[in-house]
């Protein structure tokens, strides 16, 4: 694996109203890694990705993106060098159909002249989406909308996907279908930070992981040692 | 007996129509920006008078024709649409919800005032060679300005429902109403989005206030008393629906000329805002709404 980073957070601040989300976070995802952050709820991870995003602006730190800092760029400008994060929850557009959703995923400039090469890797990966692109999105089940969700995440043409608890609310089985898509993903040469709460499930899909507890940092490594930590065995899998 | 009603009823029933038009032409920017930004545009009103007088300057001054000096009225409010989203809106939006309604009350009681000062408590009117005009349909009189608010809002309703459903902007303003936060996350810039639906809103207001003009006499007053119709438009119609919009301001307009030719003159509008207020309890998200 190269050694280049593609995303590098250093020292990050993130303010939520006057309570301090972030502290000192820093983090690096190298090209064509797939990166878990992994911790309980409300341990920060959600404000990181959209920190990164641009949705929050962060008090104090940077980040650096594809060589480029970005840390007070606007979401879309964001979106447009190549940073696509699929939120939690999917928030698919309900009342658009699922090719409108996944048109509006290509909205950025240049995803827009790669619309046809996207819509071909989107339906080759999800078929049952090219099946039913006439459908409101608000009809289809929670797994086809997580599709369509990865689906209009890809549609930017992103280099990095934020993929925010693409898991939860889903059936063992949807489960397994999207992970197998997301290992596409990145054979197809796009890198993955994935936020789960699910520990177990995706430390067996990482590379690394790092592991937040209130705002820090606590953990850091690779997947396959951290799934021999105590402290994370401890902590997440009650042994 | 029942033929002698229908033909009495020919003449309420077309009338209602056609002014229906004029109405849904006054109530699709309200509806527009109600849908996209969650605001109560309480200004609407006052910005389809001015494009009333901003055309009746354009007559009276240089003799331009109102119709053709849309060519300069659209765009003129287009760009005025723009600037109050981003120089006053956007800002107001960041502080509350309330904020962004202040700001358009605001916005409305300098226009009522200026206009007043300007052009004087008095009735002005659009009044060219054509507006007087008249032909029969079947029997019915129909004066040529109710036809052409009808045909014009009918264009422009079908014209924003293209614009929405087939275009780029058009569906980030339809995705950006349904969801702020996904759509940043598209890469769409929602602060822009919201100027262009702003300005589109007040596009149609221009259209609206110049087809009000040759239909009605108006004051700097009217503004309210059209906010009002159109926003009983928009409650029937469902908001953000287009189309609803549209079969609101039919819906309203024959509510109104049913309700004068069988209880009289006087009590037409209070027939009209009674069906209001039946769909608001039958059906409160409007017809169309969702």
């Amino acid at each position: 694996m190269p050694n280049k980073t593609l995303l590098m957070v250093s020292n990050l601040d993130t303010f939520y109203g006057g309570f301090q989300a972030l502290w000192n976070v820093s983090l690096e995802v190298k090209p064509k890694e797939i990166v878990a952050l992994i911790g309980a709820n409300g341990s920060g991870k959600s404000t990181l990705l959209d920190t990164i995003s641009g949705l929050i602006r962060p008090a104090k730190g940077s980040i650096e993106f594809d060589g480029k800092t970005i840390t007070n760029l606007n979401p879309f400008e964001i979106v447009a060098l190549g940073i696509s994060q699929v939120p939690e929850g999917r928030r698919v557009f309900p009342e658009l159909s699922v090719l409108d959703n996944l048109i509006l995923g290509s909205y950025n400039r240049a995803a827009r002249s790669k619309k046809e090469q996207n819509f071909n890797m989107v339906y080759e990966l999800f078929p049952l989406l090219g099946k039913r692109k006439n459908q409101l999105a608000k009809t289809l089940s929670g797994g086809e909308q997580q599709m369509l969700a990865l689906g209009r995440g890809l549609m930017s043409n992103p280099k990095l996907m934020l993929l925010d608890e693409m898991s939860l609310g889903l059936a063992p089985v949807v489960i397994n279908n999207v992970y197998e898509a997301l290992r596409e993903i990145r054979e197809r040469g796009i890198t993955i930070l994935l936020v789960e709460q699910n520990v177990r499930r995706s430390l067996d899909e990482a590379d690394r992981a790092y592991i937040m507890e209130a705002g820090h940092i606590v953990l850091s490594g690779n997947a396959a040692d951290l799934r021999e930590e105590e402290e994370v065995k401890r902590a997440y899998f009650g042994i | 007996m029942t033929l002698r009603l229908l033909t009495d009823l020919s003449t309420p029933l077309t009338m209602g129509i056609l002014l229906g038009g004029l109405y849904a032409l006054i109530a699709l920017g309200l509806s527009l920006v109600f849908g996209v930004m969650k605001l109560i545009n309480v200004a609407h009103g006052d910005l389809v008078l001015f494009s009333s007088y901003f055309a009746y300057a354009a007559m009276t001054m240089m003799g331009i024709d109102p119709i053709l000096s849309l060519a300069i009225g659209m765009p003129l409010l287009f760009v005025m649409g723009f600037a109050i989203q981003k120089y006053l809106l956007s800002r107001a939006f960041t502080v509350s919800m309330e904020a962004p309604l202040i700001i358009a009350f605001g916005i409305s009681l300098i226009l009522q005032n200026f206009q007043q000062i300007v052009w004087s408590p008095m009735s002005r009117g659009l009044t060219t060679s054509y507006t007087l005009a008249s032909f029969g349909i079947g029997g019915v009189r129909v004066p040529l300005a109710y036809l052409l608010d009808f045909v014009v809002a009918l264009l422009a309703m079908l014209l924003l429902r293209e614009f929405l459903s087939r275009t780029y902007l058009g569906k980030a303003i339809n995705a950006a109403s349904q969801d702020r936060r996904a759509a940043q996350l598209m890469g769409i810039n929602t602060d822009r989005v919201y100027g262009y639906a702003f300005a589109i809103s007040m596009a149609t207001a221009a259209l609206a206030g110049v087809f009000l003009g040759l239909t009605f006499p108006f004051n700097p007053q009217s503004g309210v008393s059209f906010l009002i119709i159109a926003f009983g438009v928009v409650i029937i119609g469902g908001l953000g629906s287009m189309l609803g919009t549209f079969i609101g301001g039919m819906v309203l307009g024959l509510a109104q000329t049913l309700g004068g030719y069988f209880f009289g003159c006087a009590a037409q509008m209070l027939f009209a805002y009674g069906v209001v207020l039946v769909v608001l309890a039958v059906r409160p998200q409007g017809i169309f709404g969702r």
